[in-house]
């Protein structure tokens, strides 16, 4: 373990945390491996949306560690902090700016990288922004939306809008992309795009964590899950031993499903 | 907002320029429309800036601010004290005002912009209200009250004196010399507000022009992207503030005094209604609609039953009496009826304004021209074969 200590991106030891009376997470230990996509997956109503909120210090954890390159993200950041350190994150309904144009969309998180959180340039016309205009180009061309790109981005399909949120976040090279229900909602075409997608982004050796329901998305993908119960982990492995896993099976799959 | 990028150097140029024309020969085509006297066309002028400046809010971050006549009439006070008290030149006075509205601007806005939407309103409707009060009555020292505040000829000014400057007469703006009342004055207007114009062009080409537009559109997004939306939000409100405040400047240039009913909730609606009138959000809209109200006030306003007897002349009298009965109510006192009725049209059939309606008629000639050329080629080719 402490030679791999240095690999772990996002590292969670002992967080608790509880709406009134209500436990939505309890004693969770997960360590995100650089470069490894690790899923988190549980039925409906396990916490999975609770334990990425409460990484990204979005809540505020009751007790436990939550250390994200050196800063501990209990403090309860601002979203804007937890960007500019170096997570971007991809939402269950695809986030973008619909009436600005698609190439305008790849462009601002560009500046967000380059200028950080706040920078009042007036006079500088966006014509001149070259690099990041070719850069954006760039990342457009290999998802092949470069021809839409003066469309406006609310004219999009949804799998269209879920490529775009990920070019999005792709243009800020983040640490650490979390994928929250990333197929959500998507016809099975579009799902199919959507994980050759994902694929191509983890050859590319980003770290990312993703939630997802759909089993077929999970086992293409993931390097390691986690599977989330009543805000428990009950079991964590490679996706083949969690296909095994009685405790999972029990939890997640029904008992006599699959 | 398609324009942002697409729009070429050479065509914002192009636009300026004809928005210069357009601006300095207003005294030629304003005399078509019966509005080509220097009272109304410094009215156009100095509205429009407000205009502009309040779009650069409203428009470009969908912030609707329902207090910014507070800056309006900060700008006409400070205005008058420069007047008062340093010198009748112009210059000075319309910088210290935007310095001033600045300050004052960001006061409010840093309070008002902790909410959004409905509250954030309500918060700026307060502040305004606040400030008018304060004008009306507990800071009479400063604001002279209910009187308004006045140059007299007995203040210090003392750049003026120190320079030797003496005035005869009532006191009146200058500029190095030139009286700014009439046409002079008009001039001085227009090309604040042409410079009011070419800023907030810079600031619609601009990344961060851009980054507004994205925050009105979606700002959970901004926030993830690694924005602070708050410090934007705050920059835009200060900048409209100070144009409201240049504003509130010139309107005192042109007539040096202020009053606290510049600042009341009425004033703050009225720049509203030219953004909306006009269209939200575009670079021409807001002085359109500014043009537009303020051509209604002044001249519809001046048509009476007399003046509308004299149009009907021709008629049998039984006619124009019933076209005078029938139309009177809605000019003369009753301009705001029309002007309601105007209003409620555009919104309903236009929402985005009198700019989207040019742009549809615009589309159309192109699209008749586009077919009639073609149609015209295609003649040609039947004829040749």
């Amino acid at each position: 373990m402490s030679t791999a200590q240095s690999n772990i991106v996002l590292d969670i030891t002992g967080v608790n945390k509880s709406f009134g009376g209500l436990q939505a997470l309890s004693d969770i230990n997960l360590q995100i491996e650089e470069g490894k996509t690790h899923a988190i997956i549980g039925p409906n109503g396990a916490g999975k949306s609770t334990l990425l909120n409460t990484c990204i210090g979005l809540l505020k954890a009751d007790s436990g560690t939550i250390n994200f390159g050196g800063n501990d993200l209990t403090h309860g950041f601002q979203p804007h902090d937890i960007n500019q350190m170096g997570i971007s994150r991809v939402f269950q309904t695809p986030q973008i700016f619909p009436d600005l144009t698609i190439l305008q969309n790849v462009m601002i998180p560009a500046f967000a990288k380059r200028d950080g959180a706040f920078k009042l340039n007036l006079f500088k016309s966006l014509r001149d922004e070259k690099e990041i205009e070719a850069e954006a180009l760039h990342l457009l061309e290999d998802l092949a939306m470069a021809d839409q790109r003066f469309n406006n981005a609310g004219s999009l399909s949804r799998g269209n809008k879920r490529r775009l949120e990920l070019a999005m976040c792709l243009i800020q090279h983040p640490k650490l992309l979390l994928l929250d229900e990333p197929t959500a909602g998507m016809a099975r075409h579009d799902t199919n795009q959507t994980i050759d997608l994902l694929i191509k982004i983890k050859e590319s050796g980003m770290t990312k964590v993703i939630i997802e329901h759909d089993m077929h998305v999970v086992f293409s993908l993931a390097d390691k899950i986690s599977v989330l119960a009543q805000g428990a982990i009950i079991a964590e492995g490679e996706p083949d031993e969690i296909k095994g896993h009685p405790k999972v099976r029990e939890a997640y799959l029904g008992s006599a499903e699959v | 907002m398609k324009s942002i990028v697409l729009s070429t150097k050479k065509r914002d140029y192009t636009t300026l320029l004809v928005f210069a024309v357009i601006v300095f020969t207003a005294p030629l085509w304003g005399k078509i429309i019966g509005a080509g006297y220097p009272d109304l066309l410094q009215k156009f002028a100095i509205f429009g800036l407000f205009a502009i400046g309040y779009n650069i809010l409203f428009g470009l971050t969908g912030y609707l601010s329902f207090g910014h006549a507070a800056f309006l009439g900060v700008g006409s006070y400070v205005t008058v004290w420069s007047f008062k008290l340093l010198t009748m030149n112009a210059i000075p006075a319309v910088l210290l005002a935007i310095v001033f509205s600045g300050v004052f601007a960001l006061l409010i806005g840093f309070l008002s912009l902790r909410r959004s939407g409905i509250y954030f309103s309500i918060l700026t409707l307060a502040f305004a209200q606040m400030s008018y009060n304060l004008a009306y009555s507990v800071l009479t020292p400063i604001t002279n009250g209910e009187t308004g505040l006045r140059v007299l000829t007995s203040d210090p000014r003392v750049v003026d004196t120190a320079l030797g400057y003496t005035i005869e007469g009532s006191p009146l703006a200058t500029l190095f010399g030139t009286t700014l009342t009439g046409y002079p004055g008009f001039y001085f207007c227009a090309v604040v507000l042409v410079l009011g114009f070419w800023l907030s062009l810079k600031i619609f080409r601009s990344p961060f022009g851009m980054k507004l537009v994205a925050i009105k559109t979606n700002q959970t997004r901004m926030e993830y992207t690694g924005f602070n939306h708050r410090p934007y939000l705050l920059c835009a409100f200060v900048i409209s503030g100070m144009y409201a405040g240049l504003a509130g400047g010139l309107l005192a240039v042109v007539d040096p005094l202020a009053g606290a009913e510049r600042m009341q909730w009425t004033a703050s609606g009225e720049v509203v209604l030219m953004t909306i009138l006009g269209g939200v959000g575009t670079l021409f809209g807001p002085i359109i609609g500014a043009a537009t109200i303020k051509y209604f006030e002044n001249i519809f306003s001046g048509i009476g039953d007399t003046a509308l007897a004299e149009i009907f002349s021709f008629l049998p009298d039984a006619v124009s009496n019933l076209l005078i009965t029938i139309i009177s109510p809605f000019v003369g006192s009753g301009w705001h009826l029309t002007l309601g009725i105007l209003f409620m049209l555009i919104i309903i059939f236009l929402p985005g304004g009198m700019s989207q309606g040019f742009q549809k008629i615009a589309d159309k000639i192109k699209q008749k021209n586009k077919k009639s050329s073609t149609s015209e080629v295609k003649l040609e080719k039947d004829g040749i074969a």
